[in-house]
């Protein structure tokens, strides 16, 4: 039933799914922080008709399915003539994603920030920006670590969805290997133990920043 | 204009699928949440064991290669599953791995002077959950389950991949026949949107039902 030759036999393959695997979930993080910073800020505008659409647009993506973007994204776009590989579109699709998320905890890092600390800053006549780099940010960032690193790791466990747009990850690879050979056991199964290896090791980091950063938060 | 009535037909009744596969779905997430949340904070150590090792196996690894091994590995090992049941069982599981921990913490989160009330009036523990603590604490649940489903009802979107004819696999079929990109995808898109509107305010609504009259600080 299993095989451990095969196990051996098929883990140089495995292993090169496994490199685009962890690109894909640092080049998404990437893009899901920065353009979260930027929804959560255009969510925050005083002008309503920047609000309104942000936040419409943000309800929506968080409202549809993952794959179903990615193929939007991957057939879509050559039709306007934008071509992207498969890498690109799939990183951009998991990063957007994510930004919505992302911005929400940005919106809640800051909107726990207690009102005082504002009123404080306007006391002693801080200007907008010393107000936000020395105040707010530094008090708002430390809850919302674990809480980002919490969507992190749903984003790296969402990469196999990369293989429906032909990205050539674990999942793909394993799919791939499982179809020549005609065997599905080993390398479902080791695709499923590589998620186990990182997911476990990382919940329990997790868990031990939300001891170290969860105190801060009222 | 003839023809669109046909595809349009085609991506219903990928709709019904995504439906039914959502409700299933639901249902079982619910009764796994339900058991393995409760097995958590069990007397006795080897359901808590049991409990803790499903939750982290399902919440570990990924829904895909869940669903995967549940429709290619499975059949191997003897257990034959058609695609649909290869789908609900996977994101059921995988879903009530998420529930289970929102049942825990809701359970934990009801205050104390609840649970010493029911020792004063000599409920026993079945009694104390079902008359005290449960109805209180399943108010507290409402809204991540409301999240936890809207997050199922995306995770159907994977079932195509195994060949099931949901809404995702059908606008693959109409982008195939027409060449059409944007047009089905939108509608699905768009559909999709439509149905977690339609889950997360019945939620809202259940939840307002729910909790007349119950003491419950929301939050």
């Amino acid at each position: 039933m299993w095989d451990w030759n095969f196990v051996w036999q098929i883990i140089p393959q495995l292993a090169d799914g496994v490199v685009i695997t962890i690109q894909a979930t640092v080049l998404g993080t990437i893009i899901a922080m920065i353009a979260g910073l930027g929804l959560a800020i255009a969510r925050r505008s005083r002008n309503k008709f920047i609000r309104y659409p942000f936040g419409f647009a943000a309800e929506f993506i968080r409202g549809t399915p993952l794959l179903v973007q990615l193929y939007f994204l991957f057939y879509i776009l050559p039709d306007l003539g934008i071509l992207l590989s498969p890498m690109v579109a799939g990183v951009i699709g998991l990063g957007v994603h994510y930004a919505t998320y992302t911005a929400e905890v940005y919106r809640t890092g800051i909107d726990n920030v207690s009102k005082g600390q504002w009123e404080a800053a306007k006391a002693i006549n801080l200007s907008t920006r010393q107000t936000w780099t020395q105040i707010i940010i530094p008090q708002a960032i430390p809850p919302m670590i674990p809480a980002l690193a919490n969507y992190f790791i749903s984003m790296f466990k969402e990469t196999p969805l990369l293989a429906a747009i032909t990205v050539l990850e674990l999942m793909n690879q394993a799919r791939s290997v499982a179809n020549y050979h005609y065997k599905y056991v080993e390398p479902m199964t080791m695709v499923g133990a590589f998620f186990l290896l990182v997911s476990v090791p990382s919940v329990i980091f997790l868990r031990r920043l939300e001891k170290r950063f969860a105190p801060k938060l009222r | 204009m003839e023809q669109w009535y046909g595809y349009i037909g085609l991506i219903l009744d990928g709709a019904v699928v995504t439906a039914k596969i959502t409700v299933l779905g639901c249902a079982l997430a619910l009764v796994a949440a339900f058991t393995a949340g409760l097995g958590r904070i069990s007397r006795f150590w080897q359901l808590r064991w049991l409990a803790t090792a499903y939750i982290e196996f399902f919440r570990g690894t990924s829904i895909f290669v869940q669903l995967f091994w549940a429709y290619f590995v499975l059949p191997l090992l003897g257990v034959p599953l058609s695609p649909l049941q290869a789908g609900v069982l996977a994101l059921g599981l995988n879903v009530g791995a998420y529930g289970a921990e929102v049942v825990r913490g809701a359970i934990l989160s009801v205050p104390r002077e609840q649970y010493e009330g029911c020792k004063a009036l000599n409920f026993t523990r079945i009694q104390e959950l079902r008359h005290v603590i449960l109805p209180q604490a399943f108010v507290l649940m409402l809204p991540t389950f409301g999240n936890n489903a809207i997050e199922l009802l995306k995770g159907t979107a994977v079932v195509s991949l195994i060949s099931l004819s949901d809404m995702t696999f059908q606008a693959q079929v109409v982008r195939a026949q027409t060449g059409s990109t944007a047009v089905p995808f939108l509608t699905i898109l768009f559909l999709y949107f439509a149905y977690s509107t339609v889950i997360s305010n019945s939620i809202k609504a259940l939840e307002r039902r729910l909790s007349r009259g119950l003491d419950v600080t929301k939050g």
